[in-house]
């Protein structure tokens, strides 16, 4: 078995590369929440407290398009959602730890952690083989921190002739990239973004987001069932 | 609600759905339906940031001539086509936004 301090080193080489798109992602936030109008503190506090980038993000867009806090809590939710099937996956793995590893493990469990440590624990029984979840963990936690705080400094910097909350959309775009050349994906994603536009005046409490999610949702259901049975 | 009050109510909804997926969410709780239709959740979600962000205006109106994000929007999905990397896609959307607004 391995000691747990080179575990904990091959989940922070293996999440390296990873790393790379997380720091424009980190800056760009640090820099649209002094934008939007949150302090220097309630940021930092942000990228502490929630740490996760499309949750945050998602926040800010919505604060700043000054949508009630109900809504703004219920979109953070819908963007988690997505997270439930990680868990299907991964829980195999970490059935056997202890209640408060998962408590302590939780928080690290971000979208590239996850991806990069669900390979690792497939292949090693080691008892120790968290540990490269925690190290990955961790170092997307020190890179999202140290971004976002220079992204504060910067922030007072930028003017704002840049034009800089359009890498915003630009992230979320980025997020699809695999999603582009499918079919049944492409479709959700024209309908589900022109309910969010046509609708973002006329559904009531800004709840756009979660309206257009939904139906995107509903079509995934009805075009997965048709191209089933044509199957 | 406060501004600490919303970032923490944020941060529990974040942190409860990733305790959820290690310490409740079972593999066999899903069928294989589900697990499918969950896949679609950032096509369906991520777009109603995407779109409004890019069609509409500060005051919320839809704006379609005039409008270089959309130009530069498109730029960046085909190159996050061809590319598929986070990093090309997002900026070579603010280098042909820059380009356009600044040089055009």
């Amino acid at each position: 078995m391995k000691s747990s301090l080179k575990v904990f080193l091959k989940g922070i080489i293996d999440v390296s590369p990873l790393m790379i798109p997380v720091v424009p992602f980190g800056l760009i936030f640090g820099v649209l929440a002094i934008d939007v109008g949150f302090t220097p503190l309630e940021t930092m506090g942000m990228s502490l407290i929630v740490f996760g980038g499309a949750s945050q993000i998602v926040l800010l867009q919505l604060f700043s398009g000054g949508a009630s806090s109900l809504v703004i809590i219920s979109s953070v939710g819908a963007v988690n959602s997505r997270h439930l099937l990680y868990g299907a996956v991964v829980s195999e793995h970490l059935s056997d730890l202890k209640l408060i590893w998962k408590i302590i493990i939780s928080y690290f469990l971000i979208d590239q952690a996850y991806a990069i440590s669900n390979d690792y624990l497939k292949k090693n029984k080691d008892q120790n083989r968290y540990f490269h979840l925690v190290g990955a963990g961790a170092t997307c936690w020190v890179i999202w921190q140290s971004t976002t705080f220079f992204g504060i400094i910067l922030g007072a910097a930028i003017p704002e002739k840049l034009g800089l909350s359009f890498a915003v959309p630009l992230t979320f775009l980025a997020l699809l990239v695999n999603d582009f050349r499918k079919f049944i994906n492409v479709i959700i994603i024209i309908i589900s973004g022109l309910v969010a536009t046509f609708g973002y005046n006329f559904i009531p409490f800004k709840a756009y987001a979660i309206v257009a999610g939904l139906t995107g949702l509903l079509v995934a259901m009805i075009l997965t069932k048709m191209i089933k049975t044509n199957e | 609600m406060s501004n600490w009050a919303l970032i923490i109510y944020c941060g529990l909804i974040t942190y409860l759905t990733r305790f959820s997926m290690i310490a409740l969410i079972k593999k066999e709780m899903f069928n294989d339906r589900v697990r499918q239709v969950l896949s679609y959740v950032p096509s369906a979600i991520f777009p109603a940031i995407i779109f409004p962000a890019i069609f509409l205006d500060n005051s919320g109106s839809i704006l379609i001539e005039d409008n270089p994000k959309i130009l530069a929007a498109l730029i960046a999905t085909l190159i996050g086509i061809f590319s598929r990397s986070i990093i090309a896609t997002i900026f070579s959307g603010l280098a042909s936004y820059w380009f356009l607004i600044f040089v055009v």
